[in-house]
């Protein structure tokens, strides 16, 4: 039987693959990059393009990432693939988009907490729904 | 006593609400489970990516990146996810209440306290309160994507790198199960070695890096803080909607026992507005 390793594809809204593989090739920032069991630890970016992961009995199976990482471990190669559109322009934009909405909700805060008034408002309102939950077990409801 | 015809409208606008809560129970269950779905199918992810933090966090690298440096605090940054709507019982509530605790307990220290709210509830708490929010994201939906937080987590990261803030948190509800929601306290900044794995750590290592290590450390520590802000509105959301339907059940319940005591009132009054009758005409009919 073949040496095998552990391979794990996930994208941040779902797992695609996981299970034993005698190989995985991928592309890396500067080229394609094959890996086979027992590989000194490695981490890189992975460039958009496709991942084959060789299975038991040499069979390849296809994965196409829009970027991401790849960690080598001795045992186990885990591809964390992206799903978003990645660049640092597209990461600013929305940088700027989630300022300004604060700035919009928020024109006239205060910057110091009301700690005071916050925690009366608060005592007031779990008070109410443990009064409901009480009343519901004395009545029986 | 209320006249019969008065009860009678009683019961048909009790009985309009219970079909509104029973309709809003149905919705929130099923919204439950696609919730609770899509948050196994992140799990995954976030835990993978964990793992290569703490290997990092592990590793004796060449370079020492400023997401795994302690230092002193002076500022600390919360990340507080909330619900977007109402109606979710005291879900919400609680975690503020945790919140506060926290906040009163860094503000004893002297230590001053930056925000980030995701979620609309969040948002109106520090309208109402005050508090620095340096960005905010709201209106997710039920099914946001990991881009709906790239933003916000952005802002904190650059306020972190600028050494704004020495400390970043992410208060969310933690779903244990259906009837119970859990609001937790994490420490995203800097990220801290947990269960330390005993086979990495016997002997120190590195990893080969194909670039610059600081470019890809950055990248992937960026990424790890992103999907574990991204995890937690995803388990937010199974929590609000898990909330949403015991809130409404009881309501339902509620409506109910309601409809039951003004029937009963209705049929008393209708009972005695009969007899009442009865009595006049048996009384005229003597008279005659």
């Amino acid at each position: 039987m073949a040496i095998t390793m552990h391979v794990d594809i996930v994208s941040a809204e779902e797992a695609i693959y996981s299970g034993p593989a005698e190989m995985l090739v991928a592309s890396a920032e500067n080229g394609d990059i094959g890996i086979l069991p027992h590989h000194s630890p490695l981490l890189t970016m992975l460039k958009p393009g496709e991942v084959r992961v060789v299975k038991i009995g040499g069979e390849p199976e296809y994965y196409y990432v829009s970027g991401g990482m790849l960690e080598v471990l001795p045992h186990t190669v885990t591809v964390l693939a992206d799903t978003a559109m990645r660049a640092d322009s597209v990461d600013e934009a929305a940088a700027i988009r989630a300022k300004n909405e604060a700035q919009q909700a928020l024109k006239d805060y205060s910057s110091a907490v009301d700690y005071a008034r916050a925690q009366a408002e608060l005592a007031e309102a779990v008070g109410q729904l443990q009064t409901i939950q009480r009343m519901r077990k004395k009545y029986g409801r | 006593m209320a006249s019969g015809k008065e009860i009678r409208g009683q019961i048909r606008s009790v009985k309009n609400t219970q079909k509104i809560t029973r309709a809003m129970e149905m919705v929130a269950a099923s919204k439950m489970r696609k919730a609770q779905d899509r948050m196994s199918a992140s799990r995954p992810y976030a835990q993978r990516l964990r793992a290569v933090a703490q290997h990092i966090s592990q590793a004796s690298p060449e370079y020492h990146h400023a997401y795994l440096e302690e230092r002193e605090v002076k500022r600390v940054g919360f990340v507080v996810v909330t619900s977007d709507r109402g109606l979710c019982g005291g879900l919400n509530n609680n975690l503020f209440k945790l919140l506060l605790g926290e906040l009163k307990r860094w503000h004893d220290q002297g230590v001053e306290i930056d925000f980030c709210p995701i979620g609309q509830k969040a948002s109106m708490f520090f309208r109402r309160f005050g508090g620095k929010v340096l960005a905010q994201a709201t209106q997710l939906g039920d099914a946001p994507g990991i881009d709906d937080v790239i933003g916000v987590v952005k802002v904190m990261l650059d306020a972190y790198d600028n050494g704004e803030i020495d400390r970043l948190y992410v208060v969310h509800n933690e779903f244990v199960n259906t009837m119970t929601q859990k609001p937790t306290v994490s420490q995203l900044l800097p990220v801290v070695a947990e269960e330390p794995d005993a086979e990495l750590s016997r002997h120190p290592w590195d990893y080969i890096y194909e670039q610059d290590a600081k470019e890809l450390l950055s990248q992937i520590l960026a990424r790890y803080i992103e999907s574990q802000v991204y995890q937690g509105v995803v388990e937010n959301i199974a929590c609000e909607q898990a909330a949403r339907m015991v809130a409404m059940k009881s309501a339902s319940d509620n409506a109910g026992n309601i409809i039951e005591d003004l029937q009963l009132a209705y049929n008393k009054a209708r009972q005695a507005a009969i007899t009442q009758e009865l009595s006049e005409i048996v009384a005229g009919a003597a008279a005659v």
